[in-house]
């Protein structure tokens, strides 16, 4: 039995829209998974015994757990605005921990290094001070009032803009980041991280957005987000350790790993320990 | 011209890049190849019944090879970069521009299968990369033994542009470049061309940091 407390959480595994005709073999948790469509179109998901697991379909991907989660999925109240476009970015296999796809999701310091010129660009390198808070109302680690200089925040930005964000953290391998929408200055777009955990040290990152903007292509918003993302993969594999260490060791965090911080210590609060580390380094 | 292009193909990269070292703005047409598959849907099999991109047209003419556009954009608008000086560098650039499809048919292909879940036999993929890369290691560092660092000559051509996208993007597909310092000299040199572009997964060289130049310290000691 793999996962200890986050057995119990669900995971993504596939997108609604396209699920696999033929089947498809995976991994959640180390153990073997199978998705495939039954008779009447909708997602299946077995797992190695050929046990049947609880699915949800939501947030365009089918959801499922290998243990009996006492809660619904998050919300995502935004998901179900209108005038949002719903865009299932297709996924992406990182040999990383699944958390630290997640961490590398709530990082703002790399922007100007890893996405340069498009999320961040030199010599506007600082993160001004932001606020971080756990949430004990939801369970959520949220970190909100984040501003950081953007030449090209999203598809539909025109030129470099201040873009302000927040983090929220509902689940030990989801992330889901508010950001000031360029064509709607009154509202957030909404853009997420799903991490299903294949094994301690790989995942399969399926990203998803709600946003607005009338203007782009489907496909341009798509591949925009790929951009984004391929940019992260091969920083993400080249992380040394591979697991997310959640003890004080060797690493010194600066002020703007705050969300981080917060997010070790709400990992470790639960027992959330998949792919992490627990002995420093 | 127009590219019919993916943002995350090494072999639509070649095109932007070189089309970006040509000096010249191509009209891109994003394909969303994955989730969407659009690849294989109707509107691109009739213009490209092989089912494959990039896909690059002007006006009647249609390419479907990625190098075969790398020469129409050279000839047309840089022809240095085709290396034809004389009949040997002429037969070496091709000679390379078939070698890079053994790169994209082995790295490119673990590395699709590792990053965008296509099927393929990773470990035979990987084994066939491996033997790729230490043949074109073995040629740079001949090359560099000579005082050179490109593939067909004294200056990048084609053949450099060609190689490079599935090398660079190898450690993607589970092949860490580290135990090839001549592939990794020639990467640097062919990152600091002028008007170079990079694509996701291929970094720029960072501005603050000197630049080395192409000639590593092995030569300069040798030629001394």
């Amino acid at each position: 039995m793999n996962g200890g407390a986050m057995r119990d959480q669900w995971y993504p595994v596939a997108i609604a829209a396209q699920l696999p005709q033929k089947g498809r073999d995976s991994l959640l948790l180390g153990e073997p998974i199978h998705i495939a469509t039954d008779e009447t179109g909708g997602a299946r998901v077995t797992d190695g015994a050929g046990r049947i697991l609880p699915i949800i379909s939501r947030y365009g991907h089918i959801w499922t757990s290998l243990g009996q989660p006492e809660q619904d999925l998050f919300p995502i109240p935004e998901a179900d605005q209108p005038g949002r476009r719903l865009v299932d970015v297709g996924s992406v296999k990182v040999r990383c921990s699944p958390l630290r796809a997640v961490e590398n999701f709530l990082d703002i310091a790399h922007f100007p290094f890893v996405h340069t010129d498009i999320l961040g660009s030199e010599p506007h390198t600082e993160v001004e001070r932001y606020e971080v808070e756990i949430r004990d109302d939801v369970d959520e680690v949220w970190a909100t009032k984040v501003k950081f200089y953007q030449p090209q925040a999203a598809k539909s930005a025109q030129g470099g803009i201040t873009t302000e964000y927040m983090y929220r953290v509902p689940s030990p391998t989801c992330s889901i980041l508010y950001k000031t929408s360029p064509p709607r200055p009154g509202e957030w777009d909404v853009i997420t991280l799903f991490v299903q955990p294949l094994t301690e040290e790989t995942c399969e990152v399926w990203p998803w957005m709600a946003l607005f903007d009338d203007d782009s292509s489907m496909t341009d918003m798509i591949h925009f987000q790929q951009m984004i993302f391929v940019q992260d993969r091969s920083i993400l594999e080249n992380q040394i350790p591979a697991l997310l260490p959640l003890d004080p060791g060797k690493e010194i965090p600066t002020r703007a790993d705050m969300t981080s911080i917060a997010y070790r210590r709400w990992l470790k609060r639960h027992g959330y320990t998949y792919g992490a580390q627990l002995v420093a380094a | 011209m127009k590219l019919y292009d993916y943002i995350l193909s090494p072999s639509c990269y070649r095109v932007r890049l070189m089309a970006a070292l040509a000096g010249i703005k191509l009209e891109l047409r994003p394909v969303d190849f994955h989730p969407g598959a659009e690849h294989r849907g109707p509107e691109l099999l009739a213009l490209n019944p092989s089912g494959t991109i990039p896909i690059l047209t002007e006006g009647d003419l249609v390419l479907t090879q990625s190098t075969a556009m790398l020469t129409y954009i050279a000839a047309t608008h840089a022809p240095e970069w085709l290396g034809d000086d004389k009949p040997a560098m002429r037969a070496q650039v091709a000679q390379w521009l078939a070698f890079a499809q053994r790169l994209t048919d082995s790295a490119g292909a673990a590395r699709l299968h590792d990053m965008l879940q296509m099927p393929g036999d990773i470990v035979k993929l990987r084994l066939a990369a491996t033997r790729t890369l230490r043949e074109l290691e073995a040629a740079i560092s001949a090359a560099r033994r000579r005082g050179r660092i490109f593939l067909a000559g004294d200056r990048p051509t084609i053949a450099d542009i060609a190689c490079f996208p599935y090398v660079a993007l190898a450690p993607d597909g589970g092949l860490p470049l580290d135990a090839y310092p001549s592939i990794r000299l020639w990467m640097r040199a062919v990152r600091g061309l002028p008007g170079f572009v990079e694509m996701p997964g291929i970094h720029r060289l960072h501005e603050l940091m000197p630049e080395p130049g192409p000639q590593p310290d092995v030569v300069r000691k040798e030629s001394a």
